[in-house]
């Protein structure tokens, strides 16, 4: 019985939140597709065409990959973040606060929901992809796992800066400051292997590292760290985050007095 | 009957230390329609916030039904239905939908949260605007919006934490039909407000907190029985040139008259004093409602009690 009522609260949080970002899609859906339209052909088409091979493949077809997975980082943490920022600036959190719905159950509804939109821009910004450069699939499952668990990693995060939050400020610190630099830096545009040792080593303190390595390689073939690596390291933040999260939203932290 | 809501030594101290609920004790029965009143900053919201877990208790137990909310947290939670003092939906969601997720938080699948929402909109007059952005709304019917809201799971217990205030007497008045009406039906009301007329008509227990603590706790009748002197405002046609009467009085103005009459003393004895002075009354009127003056009896003996 107590199942069946989770499951339906789990469903109307994924709801409210899919609706939420397709009701906004303007703002949610349409930004990523120009902005990645704009990376493939500065990058991809007019730069990328002097700059040669990289890694064996030409350079747009070695960056389609890190650039899907750009998008989908940016929009699954940012639509947490401002979606459960909201609903507390709002004060609607305390519509589930009040119910019988188990943490766990806000936590999954709202990272599903940053999954959800994360995904989706993904899949926008591939098709967007295909008019630049054939996408090869080297192995379909390793990328829709990177995708989900990549997807996953980063709501749990957006959820995290959401709690702490206290203006709207808040919320675009960590993306601006953290997740950008983290992301450029994190061998979308480049591989690894062009850096000195040093350098390499220091790359790899970088978890968007270990995402972009595996999603590439399910595209490509290609990586710069090994998928199981990758795996773990990716299964380490997604347990630690949701720990955390949980810890948040059970202490009631910025959320009960 | 097990009772609807249960609260014994509850307290609450805030960071900083304030101590907004000192130990207090509190019984509402099932069926009841209960007043819970207090100055602003008595603890009245705090009491809420703990009962629907939206403030973490300091000390003491809660049971609403039987469960308590501390390790029954989500049966608990299951029989309350709150509607809060501040607006706290979504803006930008249409009605219905605001409607249709809160009954899904509660596990209602969504054909029947749809039936229940049709139901409720329909019922609090805002059919109408059920595909409208909760902004659009005017005061009043956001205030219904969040009792609709309140009763999508049909909760066994409402709660309601001044929700006429800023409303007019009009939508008032239908606003209290409603409540009387599935208050009728067996559903256990716990109201918080600040227009003691509101109090007095609706409830049938009350208590008074103040300063974190239960001044009072009794039936509305008991109460109100308590009031030995009841103060009345006479309009009279002209200033008398010297007025004696056995009872307390003071003239306001040319045209005004005031007295204070016990319930030993009768009226017909202050108007028969009045004409033999050649006062001609030509209309009276209670100077307060009753129970404001009890109130404010209560809470002034608790303020000088400190």
């Amino acid at each position: 019985m107590q199942n069946r009522i989770n499951l339906i609260a789990l469903k109307s949080i994924l709801h409210k939140e899919v609706h939420r970002f397709m009701r906004i899609w303007v703002q949610t859906l349409v930004p990523p597709a120009i902005t990645i339209s704009l990376y493939f052909i500065i990058f991809g088409s007019l730069i990328g065409s002097r700059i040669g091979q990289m890694g064996g493949f030409d350079y747009m077809t070695f960056i389609v990959p890190g650039l899907i997975m750009m998008s989908v980082i940016t929009n699954s943490y940012s639509n947490v973040a401002s979606s459960f920022f909201s609903a507390k600036w709002q004060r609607n959190v305390e519509e589930m606060l009040v119910a019988p719905v188990p943490n766990w159950v806000i936590v999954a509804g709202y990272v599903g929901g940053g999954m959800a939109r994360g995904m989706l821009v993904g899949l926008i910004v591939t098709i967007i992809a295909m008019f630049f450069t054939d996408i090869q699939i080297h192995n379909i499952w390793v990328i829709l796992i990177t995708v989900s668990l990549t997807a996953a990693v980063f709501s749990l995060g957006g959820l995290i800066n959401a709690v702490f939050a206290g203006s709207f400020d808040d919320i675009s610190i960590i993306p601006t400051f953290v997740l950008t630099p983290l992301t450029y830096l994190g061998g979308v545009f480049y591989s690894l292997s062009l850096l000195p040792e040093f350098w390499q080593g220091v790359s790899k303190l970088n978890p968007i590292v270990y995402m972009v390595s595996a999603f590439r390689y399910g595209f490509l073939g290609y990586q710069d760290v090994s998928l199981t690596t990758s795996f773990i390291v990716i299964g380490i933040f997604i347990v630690s985050l949701y720990a955390i999260a949980m810890t948040l939203i059970s202490k009631g932290i910025g959320l009960r007095s | 009957m097990q009772p609807a809501l249960e609260i014994t030594g509850l307290e609450k101290i805030y960071k900083g230390g304030f101590k907004a609920l000192k130990g207090i004790d509190l019984q509402v029965n099932q069926g009841d329609f209960f007043a819970l009143l207090g100055p602003n900053g008595a603890g009245k919201s705090t009491t809420i916030g703990v009962i629907t877990s939206l403030v973490n208790k300091t000390a003491g137990n809660v049971k609403v039904f039987g469960h308590s909310i501390d390790n029954e947290l989500e049966a608990a939670k299951s029989h309350i239905g709150l509607v809060p003092q501040e607006f706290n939906f979504n803006q930008f969601e249409s009605l219905t939908r605001i409607l249709v997720n809160q009954a899904g938080y509660y596990g209602v699948p969504r054909d029947l949260a749809h039936e229940r929402a049709e139901k409720y909109l329909k019922q609090l007059d805002l059919w109408e605007k059920r595909d409208d952005a909760a902004r659009m709304l005017s005061g009043g019917m956001k205030r219904r919006l969040m009792i609709a809201r309140a009763l999508m799971h049909q909760p066994k217990m409402l709660i309601l934490d001044e929700p006429t205030a800023g409303v007019d007497i009009e939508l008032r008045r239908s606003m209290w039909e409603f409540l009387t009406q599935i208050n009728e039906q067996g559903i256990t009301i716990i109201l918080t407000t600040h227009y003691l007329e509101e109090a007095e008509m609706l409830c049938r227990h009350i208590a008074i907190i103040d300063s974190g603590e239960i001044v009072q706790n009794t039936s509305m009748k008991a109460l109100l029985a308590t009031l030995d002197i009841e103060t009345f405002v006479l309009d009279i046609g002209q200033k008398p040139d010297s007025l004696s009467l056995a009872v307390t009085h003071r003239l306001l103005d040319e045209h005004t008259l005031e007295v204070e009459v016990s319930k030993s003393e009768s009226l017909n004895g202050v108007f028969a004093q009045l004409s033999e002075q050649g006062v001609e009354v030509k209309s009276m009127r209670n100077k307060s409602n009753r129970l404001e003056e009890l109130f404010v009896r209560l809470v002034n003996n608790n303020d000088g009690a400190k």
